[in-house]
């Protein structure tokens, strides 16, 4: 089959616009990299794009020997740890229990989470409710408002739907409990989809910052998300960055730039890993049902 | 899952065993003279909860959480309509009627906010929306499977990142020193400070929605495009048609149940506008148009401490939310056949 002239043409142009695409996608990245190892001056001066200029590590070194940044990043690994398990055991236990067809008042368990996808209480009465359960400034304020995506506990469900409903059977003849049918049967064959889930869930928690945001005030709790977004909304909580002398403005902007390179690196290097994942369990969920 | 289930036979093609629980549960049911539907018999509460209860006790967690942290605070939307004390009752101290519904429907900030949060919703779904299937449409016609996986691979990487990140991005990118007042320099132009100047706010966060979202909704189209069968395209080349044709009449009547389908999310999405970016990157120069109803509310209740009356904004957002998503979904129910549920 031959293409006509403009098509071929048009092969071309469309090529040249994806890498423009592709260009604009990443130009953000290369530029706070860039910024991130570049001298203060130039960055001022607004000359840096896509090389460093008056390259150096002094920046990295200055905010990896910052005690408060490295308090934040534990407490974001250990909230995206906690929150992953417990969304996990939530949304693995509700999925497998809607995944049965048969179960009686399994279209009012679905309904009542489907429900919350198109209605919530809003900011306003969960924060009070959060307050009044006591959980400001915990970890649970964090980890459990959010514990079960619906988005996620439905393509659980799609999956466990398509298991080969034949093993559980041999296994509730072999004398299984549900339980142990679960734990020992399901699960095995549900590597697949509990990866994919815990990767939605972690990265999911280690970018969240506004739970955090609204429910803790001690500096010694804040994920790096927060740290991050204290500097950029200037008031730098690393009070032992950049005080030492010259202009406080002008370190911060290196200082962002190094912070935030450092916030996505984890994501940025699972990434071309996991990026697979994420597709087939959006496509899973794409599953209607 | 006919393990729980021996009355309905899967795919229609179970073994016989579920099928002989089938009618031995129908005998049993004939027997004790229970009713017993064609098909698919429906145990009672307690027999079902005396067969299944190992898997009903499963979603007490889960359920808990659900009924605490998505059903508790509807049910304290109620301080909308009763007064609250901080440290009060979660459900508010006394009954106060529509007072705070008729506040805000004579504050005029509240008319202001919610004619922004319409612009964006409005500006988001004209551009947001179709960048996807347009960037999609592109990468279908790409011959080269490496040139399309890397480009797909790469797009998809802004989905992924903090809010937080982008905000850091976009004020680097577009403070005085940036890389746009980089271009607007070279071009011979005055720097422009994008983020104190309202008139600007709109297409910040417009074009900055697109570069986060464009990649990954393409994931769906891309999907739905591989699904368009393939004699359809013959016939058409057979018919005279060209490229441009073939995609008019084969390639987007393929994709338009996916289409509707996002386009009734993104209905249902208009109003909750991407509040924890806007409240990231907006400040008091910009709130002439970057103030929406979810940061107002939000400044109200947890800065100015006025719960109820933020409280009766928010259920007054939750409601128009459900509201539209309820009506896309009747009218491309009835329209064209496509719908959610």
């Amino acid at each position: 089959m031959k293409d006509s002239r403009g098509y071929r043409v048009f092969q071309i142009v469309n090529g040249a616009v994806l890498l423009g695409v592709v260009f604009v996608t990443l130009y953000p990245f290369l530029n706070i990299i860039a910024q991130s190892f570049s001298g203060e001056t130039f960055i001022r001066a607004g000359q840096v794009n896509l090389v460093p200029l008056g390259f150096n590590t002094t920046t990295y070194q200055l905010v990896m020997g910052d005690d408060t940044f490295w308090r934040s990043y534990g407490n974001t690994v250990l909230y995206t740890i906690v929150a992953t398990a417990i969304a996990m055991l939530l949304t693995t236990t509700y999925a497998y229990v809607i995944s049965k067809r048969g179960i009686r008042g399994r279209g009012l368990l679905i309904g009542i989470a489907v429900f919350t996808m198109f209605f919530n209480g809003g900011l306003i009465p969960n924060y009070v409710l959060i307050s009044s359960l006591g959980l400001t400034n915990s970890i649970w304020a964090i980890v459990l408002p959010n514990a079960i995506s619906v988005f996620n506990l439905l393509v659980m469900k799609a999956f466990f739907e398509n298991l080969p409903s034949e093993l559980e059977e041999a296994a509730q003849i072999d004398g299984l409990s549900t339980y142990g049918i679960l734990l020992r049967i399901v699960l095995p064959l549900s590597k697949a989809v509990i990866a994919t889930m815990v990767l939605f869930y972690a990265v999911t928690f280690w970018n969240s910052w506004f739970q955090a945001f609204l429910y803790l005030n001690q500096q010694e709790l804040f994920p790096v998300t927060i740290y991050l977004r204290n500097l950029i909304a200037g008031a730098s909580t690393a009070s032992s960055l950049g005080s030492g002398g010259g202009d406080l403005a002008q370190v911060a902007s290196n200082v962002k730039a190094v912070t935030m390179v450092l916030t996505v690196l984890p994501i940025l290097c699972v990434y071309p890993f996991i990026q697979r994942y994420f597709v087939s369990g959006v496509m899973l969920g794409s599953v209607k049902g | 899952m006919s393990l729980h289930e021996p009355t309905t036979a899967p795919d229609g093609a179970s073994a016989t065993g579920p099928e002989a629980a089938t009618s031995a549960v129908l005998a049993a049911k004939a027997r004790k003279g229970e009713r017993a539907p064609k098909g698919r018999a429906k145990l009672s509460w307690r027999k079902s909860i005396r067969r299944d209860w190992q898997l009903y006790t499963l979603v007490l967690l889960p359920l808990a959480f659900f009924v605490i942290f998505r059903y508790l605070p509807m049910a304290g939307n109620v301080i909308a309509f009763r007064r609250f004390q901080p440290g009060g009752s979660i459900f508010g101290e006394e009954w106060v009627g529509l007072r705070y519904v008729e506040m805000f429907l004579n504050d005029p900030t509240f008319w202001n906010v919610f004619g922004n949060t319409l612009t964006i919703g409005l500006l988001s779904l004209i551009f947001a929306f179709p960048a996807p299937i347009i960037l999609a449409l592109l990468l279908n016609e790409v011959r080269t499977r490496y040139f399309k996986r890397f480009v797909q691979t790469l797009s998809y990487l802004p989905h992924f990142l903090s809010i937080v990140i982008i905000a850091g991005m976009l004020l680097q990118l577009l403070s005085l020193e940036g890389t746009v007042n980089q271009i607007v320099r070279a071009v011979g132009a005055e720097p422009v400070p994008f983020m104190q100047r309202p008139e600007w706010f709109r297409a910040v966060y417009i074009s900055s929605e697109v570069w986060q979202t464009v990649g990954w909704g393409t994931i769906l189209y891309l999907a739905a495009l591989t699904q368009i069968d393939q004699s359809l395209y013959e016939a058409a080349r057979i018919d005279g048609a060209n490229r441009w044709k073939q995609t008019l009449h084969v390639t987007l009547p393929g994709i338009r149940p996916t289409m509707i389908t996002l386009l009734i999310l993104n209905i249902g999405t208009f109003m909750a506008v991407g509040f924890e970016k806007i409240l990231l990157i907006y400040n008091p120069l910009t709130y002439p148009t970057a103030d929406v109803i979810a940061t107002y509310l939000y400044r109200v209740g947890l800065e100015s401490n006025n719960f109820s009356y933020a409280a009766a904004i928010g259920m007054f957002e939750a409601i128009i939310g459900l509201t539209l998503i309820l009506s896309a979904n009747a009218i491309s129910r009835r329209l064209v056949g496509t719908s959610l549920w």
